[in-house]
């Protein structure tokens, strides 16, 4: 599957209070979600993502609540793939299990700008920026969560092996 | 090769002679459980998988405690759809609001927390229950969803941290403060995917600290933190009710990827500057940049004990809230709540000009209850100062000890309680 868009850059210990803030969550429906994901610290963000756009963040993305709505919310922006130096480890498993790419790459972390446009490869983890011309790749799965990625999730992935 | 606490549990829970670090697992759970706002979601996903039962009854908690009492429309229907959940699948642990208390507060003291346990909660402060040498540790709602069908979950083995425990506290010190030296130490991910396994002179540390210490494990990025079991355990868990369990000791040969040593001689009260748990002052320098607050929260799954509410009680007789200030005490469960009365520290907190609530999560989280204005600075025994955490985006919230919230409350800047004025402690 590949994913082509803009970059929104954002720093290190990206949490999921700024991801999506609990006085929101008493309307879990996705629409809702999207409306605010990243209104904390980008206010502009739900106006300005496109289908396809991609994330990329330092060190720790997705650190504190393990809320689901976090991914959630990211997944309904419209959001194709996050990519960060590496992610906490409550969201990086919520992630997968709802379908969310993600993609550690410190290298292309370090290089990509806000704005770039990447092309992404997610099954090969290749990334290219069309802006720069580089091309990165990412940390591969290990098989048994590529295997939940292929069924499109932990709930279909337990209903095909049960 | 030896193995750590964390690991044996996962080794008992997976069938298994022993486990490495690095290896992918899947263990059968002991407890699952949820809130108010993280059940809905696993509850869509549980009803997707067409399943028609929970796989044990007994073991999945419902615990409505964010939102509640129902701050609005939107989380009344939240907490409905848990509720008849609740009743369809007929979970037998599942707390209404009059018996209902903060989560991890309130699973050790019904006796639902063993050691040697395997759970998982989706909520991130699950690791609160390490205290009692289970392994517990936060996951999403999906996750959940799975693990109630399934009553199994899969875990990746985790590295572990060693944190050697010396020394006797100084004054005004507490679990929290041990707990916020450590995350200064390690940083908010420096614990990222590890077990932070916690031993030495544990006797100095009570349950409820222990508690205090575990839940911030999530902070410095753990998967869980565990306690050995000792004596002051079993005590508390025959009080508990709790039967039953395994206790599991680390071998000698187990393998660290980082030792570290919590010595008390170093251990000052610590306060957490906005906006992450790793900015740590002690409460000298703390005090020096003389910090004007707006409200105190003494309360939630860290520190909503009853301990918490006596040094709160100790520090706050006879003393008045700064007029500018708003103090809410949370007593974490009905249990503590009462036994506040029984003691009369309702009567110190109400004559103080505290306002004390009913159970709930709500102003940690600025869920509901106790929420911040632009410009406005919060002292909170609670486990989180991020960006908006407690409210407006451009608010503060400064994370302390009960101890150091009350002073504070009281001198409406942040303070050490021997520094007020006409107090004198014991």
């Amino acid at each position: 599957m590949k994913v082509k868009g803009t970059v929104h850059r954002y720093g290190n210990h990206v949490d999921t209070d700024v991801i999506i803030p609990a006085r929101v969550l008493n309307n879990p429906d996705k629409k809702n979600l999207a409306s605010h994901c990243m209104e904390d610290i980008d206010k502009e963000f739900a106006s300005r993502v496109k289908d396809g756009d991609i994330i990329v963040a330092g060190i720790n993305f997705g650190c504190g609540s393990s809320r689901e709505h976090a991914p959630l919310a990211i997944k309904a922006s419209g959001i194709g793939c996050v990519i960060a130096e590496n992610f906490a480890r409550i969201f990086y498993r919520n992630a997968i299990n709802i379908g969310l790419a993600v993609l550690e790459c410190p290298k292309a972390v370090q290089e990509i700008c806000n704005g770039d446009i990447l092309e992404i490869d997610l099954e090969a983890g290749i990334i290219n920026s069309l802006s720069s011309k580089k091309t990165y790749k990412a940390e591969s799965f290990p098989p048994f969560m590529q295997e939940i990625i292929k069924a499109g999730g932990l709930i279909n992935y337990i209903k095909t092996t049960n | 090769m030896g193995m750590t606490m964390t690991q044996k549990i996962m080794a008992k829970k997976s069938a298994r002679a022993s486990v490495n670090a690095g290896e992918l697992l899947e263990c059968s759970l002991d407890l699952v459980f949820g809130n108010d706002i993280t059940a809905p979601v696993a509850i869509d996903e549980f009803y997707k998988m067409g399943v028609n039962k929970v796989f044990d009854t007994n073991k999945v908690a419902l615990i409505p405690d964010h939102f509640t009492p129902n701050k609005d429309i939107a989380a009344a229907s939240l907490a409905k759809k848990t509720r008849e959940f609740a009743k369809e699948f007929n979970i037998k642990h599942y707390f209404e609001v009059g018996r209902v208390g903060v989560e991890h507060a309130l699973l050790p003291e019904i006796g639902l927390i063993k050691p040697g346990d395997m759970i998982i909660g989706a909520d991130s402060h699950t690791c609160t229950h390490g205290a009692l040498g289970a392994f517990a540790t936060g996951v999403g709602s999906t996750d959940m969803a799975a693990g109630m069908a399934t009553g199994k979950c899969w875990f990746k083995v985790p590295e572990a941290i060693k944190i050697l425990i010396k020394g006797k506290k100084r004054k005004f010190v507490s679990g929290k403060d041990a707990i916020l030296w450590l995350i200064g130490k390690l940083g908010v991910d420096g614990a990222r995917y590890k077990s932070l396994e916690f031993t030495g002179d544990i006797s100095e540390l009570s349950l409820d600290e222990r508690f205090t210490i575990a839940n911030m494990a999530v902070e410095a990025g753990a998967k869980n933190g565990i306690f050995p079991v000792d004596e002051k355990t079993r005590e508390y868990l025959a009080e508990c009710g709790a039967t039953g369990g395994s206790e599991y000791v680390a071998d000698k040969d187990a393998q660290y990827c980082k030792e570290l040593v919590m010595d008390f001689k170093e251990i000052t009260p610590m306060i957490a500057f906005p906006h992450l748990p790793e900015n740590t002052k002690t409460i000298e320098e703390t005090e020096k940049l003389n910090i004007k607050i707006d409200q105190v929260i003494i309360g939630s799954c860290t520190n909503g004990r009853m301990e918490d509410m006596r040094i709160a009680a100790q520090i706050l007789k006879g003393q008045k809230i700064a007029s500018h200030v708003r103090c809410l005490v949370i007593p974490a469960t009905q249990k503590i709540w009462k036994q506040c009365v029984t003691e009369g520290i309702m009567e110190v907190f109400v004559d103080a000009g505290v306002a004390v609530s009913t159970p709930t999560c709500g102003p940690c989280l600025g869920g509901h209850m106790g929420i911040l204005a632009e410009g406005e600075r919060c002292v909170s025994t609670t486990n989180r100062n991020f960006v908006g955490r407690m409210g407006h985006v451009k608010s503060e919230v400064y994370l302390a000890s009960p101890a150091i919230a009350a002073a504070s409350a009281v001198a409406g800047i942040i303070i050490s309680p021997d520094k007020l004025s006409n107090y004198s402690f014991m």
